[in-house]
């Protein structure tokens, strides 16, 4: 069944059979495999086609830098462009190839995405020699250490060779490594993790892939399975005192004509699939280098039984070792020639050299690596270029972060273990740990060989079917194209051709248009530099960064003490801030306009009731309180006087209004400060601004306590009987408790909340059952009815609130909800800061001058009210809109125009509609506006368009109930 | 993701921290004797260096107390973190 796989070696496990369906077809392969070398061990190379050119593509490397075998996971569920060379083949796999873009799921994804915070001494990012040994040194010296790989299996370029260490097997020693470091109880090692994004700070994200290679438990044929709710993918957010990048390198091929076709693959790919799978990715074998490091590739898969039929090196001078090998094994080498062009439809059949036509299934290629430089300089580490390697590399040390191995541009094994250990040691001084002596380990001596040569391309044939990025079909002649228009940077020539934006962004791309550019411009390519790099390092799905933040986690819900009695009666929620707040109550048969229209009659024909409890809520207290709600309201604050309630204003120092809200005086150094609901967080942070950088001598002490107070206005000409009823303590007439004052009474033992047992410290030092609960009243009014706020202890909260309805049973007590509240409000033009108002509206602006002193010296924004601006007579004024179709409905937003007909543009316009409602007392459509000189407007008729009419209305005064305030005191 | 040193709880993530502009922009001692381009240039004016810049900041979801800090607007580094009452330092 697979041809092409040899009956040893690599690290698959032959004695299980996975199948899987790759473009229809059923095939068969191991655990350990990826689905690329599944595909290869049948001899299949081609995956798909390109996305313009609609070329046959295939596998062209072993991992993320390939930039071809884009796949589409249909089983076990459907998950678009991923790579064929990173998906680890599981039973029952279901794929194909696609050009560039596939599909998503059309059903939910019930996978669990989930995130982990870690924090390190030291963060290794590549498991490959270099990243092991900088890990050891590092856990020997007692420094917490997380170590990251993004494959199955600790090894890097290990896995993928023959290397030795210490005189054995170089997996011998990884596997000693891993194991030692398991010990260790401060290091976190996690495989399958690809550190995806290096930012500020030591802070590094990186994805584990957790459950996708152990199959759906339907397929699984024995061994470990994914428990349901194991996540998925898991997003670590790291945060490490110094980070190591030992992300390895990655082989960069060589440009020539017709270099796309399946087949054509990286020299150390071959050897990866080799060594690893155990698979001969073709029989008949052409090399193509610039560098040493690919004759180790010819050696090897002749050795595995592949004929070799040419090393094709493009230097005159090739490396006498490796050639010595070649010619042992029969395989010619052909000194400075290039691979000017091939053959070949489905797969290459033909390499064409000088002139010369060798027929091969494989041409390998190797152009010399480029160090994976991504993660440092992501975090902002520039790079240079090293004329030796032909490669960018990390130019200035940066603080907290390293780079060693080959991702520092260290070619050779004994060189990146040395350097790992040199790197960790140095980041060790820095944080304060020893390293602990101990043997390093010793890789077999390298082949003695020749300097690489640095070939961007080979010019021979036609630029067109040169292809740069394969990906995206952008060839040579995309860069000419490109510098002909004029691009002169790589950042430019990038956007033009779009190379490097496909989903390998570029990895063995960039540096190839870097150099290509260069040489198209004649200019030194390291003048030129390379594009940025930027995270993700590889894609991340958006599934795995919003984790667990959707849905209803997606942001905090803020729900009331008697949440759960709105949603028994069937409330519709309205989201204010993070607040679930009911918006109305529908009864059967209603809709919003119809449940609305009831609760505003019931309201003001009898009783109603508010959960106000989301207002903002603020303690101030200190000697000094009175004087600091003096300086940062606009009115008379200081001679409130205590059981009193004061309607204030906040202004920034613009004189723009910012907040409003009510004011109670508790006592002498005491005030509870009533906030919007959506301005709570941002008022109490505005008092610490000014109380801490403006007036630090004033003695005063800000608390939150929104959440501490439930608040219940009882609103409506029957609020009186049902406070009266609940309270009997208190004298509710209004001679005794008048407009604007409060009382705090208490309500009797006999009531629910909870069990008797309860200790006294688990009820936050509460009263016991058969005591007596404190509540405060408030006569302030929101709607202009008679209204009594009832403020309580959130604890007591539902039972106080079922009292209440209980009581109103009689007057038929209307549950209402903030649709209600904003009609009653706007019937009396009290208006709602954010929504009446936009941060270009004054005191004055909203008719409320009367809330803005004369007599006060200083309050924050009183300057502003004298400059210019705020001056002008055609400021834009609060007015009502009445249609002069009752039932004509302006939206909220709608422009005002003067009318009677649309003048040519550009139209002056007058201003704006920024509260529409029906009202049931006027049996009318009204609304509030924004209108320049509004006041001078009323009894004028304006235009306001439509669904593209243009409908005539009346200006009037703001307040259109109860204009006289008779209502106010029942 | 930043960390920014909080002089009363120590280095936090950057999103617990809420921006306040520029530093040592005390409010007029007597507003109502600046002329209007002078409250003007109060309210509305700010510095914009390349560099090294003096800013407040406040530990908004920590301890909720402000700062001075000179940042640098290039490369977002935090030179000097100081309390209110503790003078700008020199900067380089």
């Amino acid at each position: 069944m697979n041809a092409l796989r040899l009956p040893a070696g690599g690290r698959i496990d032959r004695s299980t059979t996975y199948e899987f369906t790759f473009n229809g077809q059923r095939l068969t392969g191991h655990p350990g495999d990826t689905l690329a070398s599944a595909l290869l061990a049948h001899g299949i190379h081609r995956t798909g086609t390109s996305i313009k050119l609609g070329r046959p593509r295939g596998i062209a490397a072993a991992w993320a830098e390939d930039p071809n075998g884009l796949i589409q996971i249909e089983e076990p569920f459907p998950e678009p462009m991923l790579l064929a060379t990173t998906v680890e083949l599981t039973d029952g796999l279901t794929a194909r190839g696609i050009p560039g873009q596939g599909r998503l799921a059309d059903v939910p994804d019930s996978a669990r995405y989930d995130a982990r915070h870690s924090h390190a001494d030291l963060l290794v990012i590549g498991a490959g020699p270099t990243g092991l040994c900088a890990a050891l040194t590092a856990a020997r010296a007692g420094a917490r250490v997380v170590l990251v790989d993004e494959q199955s299996e600790a090894g890097g370029y290990l896995l993928g060779s023959t290397d030795r260490i210490d005189g054995g097997p170089a997996l011998d020693w990884v596997a000693a490594a891993t194991a030692e470091l398991a010990g260790f109880a401060d290091v976190l090692h996690l495989q399958r993790t690809t550190a995806f994004g290096h930012f500020d700070d030591g802070f590094v994200l990186a994805l584990e892939r957790r459950t996708d290679h152990l199959g759906t438990p339907t397929h699984v044929l024995g061994g470990e399975t994914a428990p349901p709710h194991k996540s998925r993918q898991r997003v670590w957010r790291i945060r490490a005192r110094h980070v190591l990048v030992a992300a390895g390198a990655h082989e960069r091929p060589v440009v020539f004509s017709d270099n796309d076709r399946p087949g054509i693959m990286l020299a150390g790919g071959a050897r990866t699939y080799l060594h690893r799978y155990g698979v001969l990715a073709g029989r008949d074998v052409v090399v193509f280098t610039t560098n040493d490091s690919a004759y180790a590739a010819a050696v090897d898969l002749a050795d595995a039984g592949a004929r070799v039929h040419a090393v094709v090196d493009a230097r005159a001078a090739t490396p006498a070792a490796w050639v010595q090998k070649c010619v042992r094994r029969g395989i010619p080498v052909r000194a400075g020639r290039l691979v000017t062009g091939t053959e070949g439809v489905e797969r290459i059949t033909a390499v064409a050299v000088a002139g010369e036509r060798i027929p091969c299934d494989l041409l390998l290629v190797s152009g010399g690596w480029n160090p994976a430089v991504h993660l440092f300089s992501q975090a902002g580490g520039t790079l240079r270029y090293d004329g030796g390697l032909g490669a960018f590399v990390p130019g200035e040390e940066r603080d907290g972060v390293s780079v060693a191995g080959g991702a520092a541009g260290v070619a050779e094994l004994g060189g990146c273990l040395a350097d790992g250990r040199r790197a960790a040691e140095g980041a060790l001084g820095g944080l304060g740990f020893v390293p602990v002596d101990s043997p390093s380990p010793v890789a077999e001596a390298h082949v003695d060989g020749q300097p690489s040569l640095v070939l961007w391309r080979v010019a021979d044939g036609d630029q067109r079917t040169q292809f740069v990025d394969l990906q995206r079909d952008a060839t040579v002649a995309d860069i000419a194209c490109a510098i002909g228009a004029g691009m002169r940077t790589v950042e430019h020539v990038k956007r033009y051709t779009t190379i490097g934006t496909a989903h390998d962004q570029g990895k063995t791309s960039g540096v190839l248009a870097s150099g290509i550019a260069a040489e198209l411009l004649g200019r030194p390519v390291g003048e030129l530099g390379t594009t940025t790099f930027r995270p993700p390092y590889t894609p991340v799905a958006f599934a795995a960064l919003a984790g667990r933040d959707r849905g209803s986690l997606f942001d905090p819900e803020r729900t009331t003490a008697v949440h759960a009695w709105h949603v028994a009666r069937g409330a519709v929620w309205e989201d204010v801030g993070q607040w679930k707040r009911p918006r109305y109550y529908p009864l059967p048969g209603e809709d919003m306009e119809a449940a609305v229209l009831r609760e505003c009659a019931a309201v003001r024909g009898g009783v109603g009731i508010l959960d106000g409890s989301t207002l903002g809520k603020i303690d101030v207290q200190g000697p000094d309180a009175a004087e600091f709600l003096n300086r940062l309201y606009t009115n008379m604050i200081a001679t409130l006087k205590v059981g009193s309630v004061r309607y204030g204003v906040m202004c920034g120092a613009d004189g723009m209004v910012i907040d409003d809200g009510t004011v109670l005086r508790l006592a002498g150094d005491r005030f509870l400060v009533y906030t919007t609901t959506g301005g709570a967080a941002a008022v109490l942070e505005w008092m610490e601004e000014w109380l801490q950088t403006e007036w630090p001598d004033l003695r005063v002490y800000l608390t939150s306590v929104t959440e501490q107070w439930a608040t219940f206005p009882v609103v409506g000409p029957r609020s009186r009987d049902v406070i009266g009823t609940v309270f009997p303590d208190v004298d509710v007439s209004n001679a005794a408790f008048p407009f604007m004052t409060w009382r705090d009474t208490v309500l009797g033992s006999n009531r629910s909340g909870h069990d008797a047992s309860t200790p006294r410290s688990a009820r936050g030092g509460r009263p016991a059952p058969d005591q007596d609960v404190p509540v405060r009243l408030a006569r302030v009014s929101f709607s202009g009815e008679l209204a009594y706020e009832v403020n309580v202890d959130s604890w007591y909260a539902r039972a106080v609130w079922e009292r209440l309805v209980a009581a109103g049973e009689r007057h038929g007590i209307t549950p209402y909800g903030t649709e209600t509240m904003h009609v009653l409000r706007a019937e009396k033009a009290y208006p709602i800061v954010g929504q009446d108002t936009d941060g270009t509206v004054t005191p004055h602006d909203l008719g409320m001058s009367w809330a803005v002193s004369k007599k006060k010296p200083f309050f924050v924004g009183k300057r502003s009210f004298h400059r210019a601006d705020n001056q002008r007579a055609d400021r834009k004024q609060l007015v009502a809109l009445l249609p002069v179709d009752r039932n004509l409905f302006l939206p909220e937003g709608s422009q005002v125009i003067e009318g009677p007909s649309v003048p040519e543009p550009p139209i002056p316009m007058l201003g704006h509609v920024t509260s529409s409602y029906r009202s049931a007392a006027l049996e009318r459509t009204f609304a509030l506006a924004l209108v320049k000189a509004g006041r001078t407007r009323i009894g004028e008729t304006v235009h306001v368009p439509v669904a593209g009419a243009l409908v005539p209305v009346e200006v009037a005064e703001p307040v259109v109930f109860d204009p006289e305030g008779a209502r106010r005191d029942g | 993701m930043q960390l920014i040193t909080c002089p009363y709880c120590g280095p936090r993530e950057e999103a617990e921290f809420h921006y306040g502009g520029q530093a040592h922009v005390p409010h007029p001692a007597d507003p109502g004797s600046l002329s209007d381009e002078e409250w003007a240039h109060h309210l509305f004016f700010r510095d914009n260096p390349r560099g090294p810049f003096a800013e407040r900041w406040v530990h908004a979801l920590g301890c909720r107390r402000w700062f001075n800090a000179v940042r640098d607007t290039v490369s977002y580094r935090f030179h000097h973190i100081y309390r209110l009452d503790q003078a700008r330092p020199e900067t380089p």
